[in-house]
């Protein structure tokens, strides 16, 4: 049980806590004009990567405020926890496109 | 064998030996025909209906770590089939019944044991939801059965019945063929007869790359060099992400920590399997007397194979209520696991964008019971680069059309 | 009674207090202090129990939790299954047996209470020996919270099992100087009978306080057994110090072989001489203290076998002093004896080959085989561990940023090297806390001398069968032995943990703590790697067994996943309802008058509904306060319909949709003011659909001037339904004109209700003229009562959800979660109607436009009307298109939803989800049932009052 640093309350136990998945997927500016496909990468694909993750959490039984964090899915970590409104300060260490990396673990 | 005398062992205590010869540990050739990345379960099942079934022998089975000690080594071995859709029962049942001969053909002693296994149903919803998949699984051919509470307690006397208890025990399904086996003699069976048919089976070999040309896979890089491959099965479960991001792309997966746990070992008290969705309990006392529990899934992604201590606080406060006869049995291991979840709690297993790459993934707390049945299926589909319909409706394009197939209710864990 | 094998002017127990005990049926004497294993060897009790699978008599291997071997079964004062008799604090009545593999669990409840408590600090100590004494001393003095845990009932850990002195006096002044210290300090905590087990992320640390086990029926009942600690540390310090580990020879396990330090142990915390005739069997210095301190008490020390050629001069001078033989180079290959270890056989040991064997009789065999640091919870908290090829030992590779080891658990085994690794320990803690403390002046200890190397050895050949090791135990629990080590290996298998499931070492009570390096060493061997390569198996928590119901804790009975009831619960328990959990609440399922069934109860509910008056507690029913400029856009972003439309005083039905297009969650909305509406959730999906709320409104739309707040428990919530409710809410709301043109159909009022300031609204959720009366909670009880007392006359009846289901399903109204299963939209449940066709977008609209979701023989909201009519159709049954059943798998077109009994319709009906449902009304389908198929008529799902006109009474 980790203690995980709510942006607003500081230090908390993890039950107080509900995990919100990756951050920064936006609702498509214009659903619309996606094809299928596209618009199942929303609704069902996220990135899951092993090392640093951008995700999402809410302290449920506190504030009730999400809030964005970064932490390592292999030491489970919280590298940063930021508010919700900042602008994209977190990136998750892969990108899915990343193409064929040869040699060295996607991280 | 032993010069020691084990005519007077403690019942249970002493399961069947383990064949003298398992594997050889081969070095990689530097070209198979296919290479299955992943020696769990599933690949090394894999590999072993791709020689029996098809004829292909030329096989490498490349395992970042000791064979089977993944997911593999980690699960509370529940093997059933009564699951609520079609597609799903389809696949689940066709498994059940190769586990039925499984011993003979793998002539290695996996202690399949059908002991049933019951799903409880807590609430009155539990109770339709829980009807609803035994029709439609009697008319899938499965054997489902309904049972009111009393008939519970014959089955599984220990269980708390009392209908004062906070989750109430409303009734059960039932699966009679349902059961438990003992996982690494599944794994090593399949493991041995696959080595005997000439398939390599690799360790300590961990893929960091996989080779793509003009849209059709080449080979692997690995921790032991390149490996060239006509074909490349992934089975990596947890890492199935990390795998596909190798070759751009992405899958509706997330990967989290699940948790088991054993007892000591204790004279038989429980002779079946008990699963409680509200509750979130499954437990089974294995062949040599521990009881084996699962917990609820961690919340959050996880490579860590750790979890947290306030899910095995509630695993053992709802495994009390259900059971309070386990009072004083111990813990004595706890262990995680990481657990490929989909959105819809299916599997994922076919063809990929890039040529002559497989997939098979996504199986969730439900991996183990289905080994045969998707090694058996993906062999298939690796073989002839088509679906098996077993598993054709577990394509990767059901999230584009909306076709899922939604198990929510089927394994014990809230996803 | 008295113990023949007490040692006089030894040991920490108290000879003036005798506890009797009962062991396989015989009555014996112990002390306060003992425990099980030291009662029972001073009794010269050493055959504790049988091996699990060859049946060979067992005995007392070790003194701690390490024990492989002596593993009871408590039966008073309550069972207990498999515990090591070497853990067991003695007290009074106790009866226990030898256990042979399988532990009993009692089947009867456990009449013990458990608890949790949490803890923080700024250093946890774990370990009460020379280095966490020292530790926790040190940061002591510099003022920062520490805590300190330990196992046994006193402190000193393994000084308490040696003649160690320190400034020249028995050690354990030292330990009384420290803790009587350590007592004055209020920032300390000093826990004992306290085993730490588990290290998760960020410091915490979990341990087990044995709280009364040690007075046995004298345990008074309002005191926890056990309680869980759970201590947030923010700096931790192990100083669990090191397991000795024996060497295998031939028959190694029998009853009477002990580790040295063990012996040294029994002697000294416990006045024990575990044998009257010794040999000693060594590959280290560590085993010469106790050979001294033996012989010193009486033990007659036959020979001391010390598998290195060179035996440092001090020891063997001291040896020589008392007349101890010690033979360097040698090793013991095996033993004789029945029952007990009665000879052990000797043999020069040099370049891989045994010399002439001879046996020296003895009736106790110690071996020490090197020490193993402890390092189970090190290894937990994920620190690396290294090899030391010196010690033949795995050790911690470096301290991690706030968990460190300190003295033997770093492979440290001098009492001065302890004591000071532990204070360094401290020091580096208390620097990563940021802090210093004052330097602590450590004891001095007598004058060691120079340690000699440990010759690193796994196994002796065996005389008998050279390298097979067939008689060579090295998993005593699990009886596995080096040829079943060796079998794994000539099978092909390279990993220990291949070696551990194949050979099941290491998998038993103690976790290998005796046979996994061992193993490991054996394996290393076999194969020609080096042990370092091939590692230790992983040491998995907890790091001591913890029962269960220690887990659980509280969270029992009444305090596991509490219920919660409503203002009116009592009400209703008064006046005989049952009871139906819904999500965590407990709502009336039917008020049965005596005798009544529950089918004839609720046919008699709903005739009260449909022809009279009759009400309900609906105050489970999720409720949010919506408020703000921007609520109705987020209302309309949120729901399938318009709401910032809806015009203050009026009410709207709506959907709510995931982003998948399925149908999540549905209820009414109420606009209270212009800024302000509240909408109500379904009971169990009140906390989930808030969260879903706050979620678009926080991630995806934070300019969204928009506030929500559950107010779910604030409001009592009340229908009033009936053709007569209308008089009935005129009674008790004489300020309210209930005239139907003033005071329409899906519109609210504010009206005192009883004299209460009350909601109320005009809704249906049964087709029936209705209101819903919404009175602050505090004053529903009476709110409630005044409508029972108004309606009396009207006979009015109170009903629970199992009416509300039938007079919804006859109405077709679905309940999400019963009618619906997560793939079913709002248009399958025939409600397009309430999916806009104006808004661009709302969540879930995008995916109504997949292929999936346009395909015409999509499952549909139908009615069912089976042929014979008092015949009800199993919820959840399936339904298929022909009369046989055809071989399976039989094509099925859907399922029952829902199944009643109607009052209204005098028949059966059911509402059911069918392929393509809407375009088979009015064919015949067949729901198979006990190997027979039931013909029923689908219909459209409102089967009662399709045209509305009761709504307005």
């Amino acid at each position: 049980m980790q203690l995980i640093t709510c942006p607003w309350c500081g230090q908390r136990e993890e039950i107080e806590f509900h995990y919100g998945g990756q951050a920064h997927i936006a609702y498509p500016e214009d659903p619309y004009a996606l094809d299928d496909e596209q618009w199942a990468q929303y609704v069902f694909f996220r990135d899951n990567p092993k090392g640093p993750f951008a995700e999402r959490w809410v302290h449920a039984a506190g504030c009730r405020r999400w809030f964005n964090a970064l932490r390592d899915t292999v030491t489970h970590e919280f590298l940063a926890v930021h508010d919700i409104r900042a602008q994209h300060p977190l990136t998750t260490g892969t990108a899915p496109a990343a193409h064929q990396r040869k040699g060295q673990e996607v991280s | 064998m032993h010069p020691y005398d084990n005519a007077q062992a403690t019942p249970g205590d002493v399961l069947p030996d383990h064949p003298d010869f398992l594997w050889r540990n081969p070095d990689p050739k530097p070209s198979y025909d296919v290479v299955i990345v992943g020696g769990g379960g599933h690949g090394l099942a894999t590999a072993y209906y791709l020689a029996k079934n098809h004829g292909i022998t030329d096989i490498a089975v490349l395992e970042k770590g000791w064979l089977a000690g993944g997911n593999m080594a980690r699960n509370t071995t529940i093997i059933r089939s009564n699951y609520l859709w079609d597609e799903s029962s389809g696949i689940y049942e066709h498994s059940l019944k190769l586990w039925e001969t499984l011993e003979e053909d793998l002539d290695y002693p996996i202690l399949f044991s059908q002991r049933g296994v019951l799903n409880l149903a807590h609430s009155l919803q539990d109770v339709r939801d829980s009807k609803r998949r035994v029709y439609a699984n009697q008319l899938n051919g499965i054997d489902a059965e309904w049972l009111e509470p009393e008939e519970v307690a014959e089955v599984c006397p220990i269980v708390n019945t009392s209908p004062d208890v906070r989750h109430p025990v409303l009734g059960a399904t039932y699966q009679p063929r349902a059961g438990i086996a003992k996982h690494d003699y599944v794994a090593w069976g399949f493991a041995r007869r696959a080595d005997a048919y000439g398939i390599d089976l690799i360790q300590d070999c961990e893929v960091i790359g996989i080779d793509v040309q003009d849209g059709r896979v080449t080979g692997v890089c690995t921790t032991r060099g390149r490996i060239a491959a006509g074909k490349v099965a992934l089975a990596g479960a947890g890492h199935s992400s990390v795998l596909a991001a190798m070759v751009g792309l992405r899958l509706p997966l997330q990967s989290h920590p699940l948790q088991a746990l054993v007892s000591e070992l204790l004279e038989p008290v429980h002779p079946t399997v008990v699963m409680s969705n509200a509750v979130h309990v499954y437990v089974s006392q294995a062949h040599k007397g521990e009881l084996v529990m699962g917990a609820g899934i961690d919340s959050y992604n996880g490579y860590g194979q750790r979890g947290s201590f306030h899910i095995l606080e509630r695993q053992m406060a709802a495994a009390l209520e259900l059971f309070p006869v386990f009072a004083r049995a111990h813990m004595l291991r706890t262990w995680a696991g990481i657990v490929d979840v989909t959105p819809d709690a299916s599997p994922i297993v076919g063809l990929t964008p890039v040529e002559n790459l497989y997939l098979n993934c996504g199986w969730g707390t439900g991996g183990f019971k289905a080994t045969p049945g998707v090694g058996w299926a993906y062999a298939h589909t690796v073989a002839t680069g088509e679906p098996h319909p077993y598993n054709a409706p577990f394509s990767l394009d059901r999230f584009t059309t909306g076709a899922l197939v939604d198990e929510h209710g089927a394994a014990a864990v809230a996803h | 009674m008295t113990n023949p094998f007490r040692a006089r002017g030894h040991g920490h127990i108290d000879r003036d207090t005798t506890l009797t005990f009962t062991f396989d049926g015989r009555p014996y004497a112990g002390h306060p202090g003992d425990t099980l294993a030291s009662a029972l060897l001073a009794n010269g009790v050493h055959h504790v129990a049988g091996s699990s699978k060859y049946a060979r008599p067992r005995g007392v291997l070790a003194a701690g939790v390490e024990e492989p071997n002596a593993l009871v079964q408590i039966e008073a004062p309550f069972p207990e299954p498999m515990l090591t008799a070497t853990t067991v604090e003695l007290y009074d009545g106790l009866v226990a047996r030898g256990l042979s593999g399988q532990g009993r669990l009692s089947g009867e409840p456990d009449p013990a209470r458990y608890d949790t408590m949490h803890a923080h600090c700024d250093l946890l100590v774990v370990g009460a020996g020379p280095a966490g004494l020292a530790a926790t001393l040190a940061a002591a003095r510099s003022g920062v919270r520490v805590i300190l845990v330990h196992e046994l009932p006193q402190p000193g850990g393994s000084l308490l099992g040696s003649q160690e002195l320190l400034d020249g006096r028995p050690a354990t002044e030292w330990v009384g100087a420290v803790v009587a210290e350590l007592d004055t300090c209020p920032d300390v905590r000093v826990l004992r009978r306290t085993t730490a087990f588990g290290h998760y992320d960020d410091g915490l640390v979990l341990a087990l306080e044995k709280r009364t086990d040690h007075l046995g029926a004298a345990a008074p009942a309002h005191v926890s057994r056990q309680r869980v600690w759970r201590i947030r540390a923010k700096q931790v310090v192990y100083a669990t110090g090191a397991y000795e580990r024996p060497v295998a020879f031939d028959d190694n396990d029998r009853p009477g072989i002990m580790l040295a330090g063990a012996a040294r142990t029994y002697l000294n915390r416990f006045g024990v001489l575990p044998g009257r005739q010794a040999v000693v069997f060594t590959t280290n210095d560590s085993a010469y203290p106790a050979v001294l301190e033996l012989a010193d008490a009486g033990v007659r020390v036959a020979a001391v076998i010390d598998a290195r050629d060179d035996v440092p001069a001090h020891w063997r001078t001291a040896c020589d002093e008392r007349g101890i033989d010690i033979r360097a180079g040698h090793v013991v290959t095996g033993t004789s004896g029945v029952e007990h270890v009665s000879r052990a056989h000797v043999a020069p040991f040099g370049q891989g080959r045994l010399g002439d064997r001879q046996g020296i009789d003895c009736d106790l065999l110690l071996v020490s085989g090197g020490w193993n640091p402890a390092v189970a919870l090190f290894s937990q908290a994920r620190g690396s561990l290294r090899y030391d090829a010196a010690i033949g030992a795995f050790v911690p590779a470096q301290d991690l940023d706030a968990v460190r080891t300190a003295g033997s658990a770093t492979g440290t085994f001098t009492l001065a090297g302890c004591l000071a690794d532990g204070a360094d320990a401290a020091r580096r803690a208390l620097s990563a806390l940021g802090t210093t403390g004052p330097t602590i002046a450590l004891p001095a200890t007598s004058p060691q001398p120079d340690a000699a190397p440990t010759r690193v050895l796994w196994r002796v050949p065996s005389p008998r069968d050279g390298q097979d090791g067939a008689h060579q135990f090295v998993d005593l629990q699990r009886d596995a032995l080096v040829s079943d080590v060796l079998r794994a290996t000539g099978a092909g298998l390279r990993s220990v943990e291949h070696v551990k499931r194949y050979t099941t070492i290491g998998t038993a009570h103690d976790q290998g703590r005796t046979s996994g390096v061992m193993t490991s060493g054996i394996v290393a061997e076999a194969l020609g790697v080096d042990v370092a390569d091939l590692g230790t198996m992983r040491l998995r928590p907890p790091a001591v067994p913890v029962a269960f119901a220690a887990f659980a804790g509280r969270n029992r009975g009444e305090l596991f996943d509490p219920v919660r009831v409503t203002a009116l619960h009592p009400w209703h328990v008064e006046h005989g309802a049952l009871f139906e959990n819904v999500g965590q609440w407990k709502r009336p399922w039917y008020y049965p008058k005596a005798d009544e069934t529950m089918e004839e109860a609720v046919l008699r509910e709903c005739r009260a509904a449909r022809t009279g008056v009759a009400m309900m507690d609906g105050s489970t029913l999720g409720k949010i306060d919506v408020q703000g400029p921007d609520a109705g856009v987020l209302l309309d972003r949120l729901y399938t319909n318009m709401m910032s439309t809806l015009k203050v005083g009026r009410i709207r039905y709506g959907v709510m949709c995931g982003v998948d297009g399925m149908a999540l969650d549905d209820g009414t909305v109420i606009r209270v003011a212009e800024q302000e509406f509240l909408l109500t959730t379904t009971t169990g999906n009140a906390a989930k659909v808030l969260e879903w709320m706050e979620e678009w409104l926080q991630t995806e739309w934070p300019d969204l001037r928009v506030h929500l707040t559950s107010v779910t428990e604030h409001w009592v919530t009340i229908p009033l339904v009936g053709p007569r409710s209308r008089d009935v809410l005129a009674l008790v709301a004489p300020g309210l004109d209930v005239d139907n043109d003033a005071f329409p159909f899906m519109s609210w009022r504010a009206a005192d209700v009883a004299g209460i300031p009350a909601r109320v609204c005009r809704i249906s959720f049964s087709g029936e003229l209705a209101y819903e009366i919404n009175v602050p909670a505090w004053h529903g009880i009476t709110v409630w009562k005044a409508l029972f007392e108004a309606g009396s006359p009207f006979g009015i009846t109170p009903y629970g959800t199992e009416t509300m289901h039938v007079l919804r399903a006859e109405k077709a109204y679905p309940i999400i979660g019963q009618d619906t299963d997560g793939t079913i939209t709002p248009q399958d449940l025939g409600m397009s109607w309430v999916v806009s066709k104006k808004k661009p977008d709302f969540i879930g609209k995008r995916s109504f436009s997949r292929r999936e979701n346009r395909r015409d023989d999509r499952k549909q909201l139908v009615g069912l009307l089976p042929a014979d009519e008092q015949l009800l159709l199993p919820e959840g049954a399936q339904i298929i298109a022909t009369s046989d059943i055809p071989a399976p798998p039989v094509p099925m077109l859907g399922h029952v939803t829902s199944s009643y009994r109607s009052d209204a319709l005098r028949r059966t009906f059911a509402l059911a989800l069918v392929r393509s449902g809407t375009q088979r009304i009015g064919d015949t389908l067949y729901v198979p049932l006990d190997g027979r198929t039931i013909p029923v008529t689908v219909t459209d799902p409102v089967l009662f009052d399709k045209e509305g006109t009761r709504r307005d009474g």
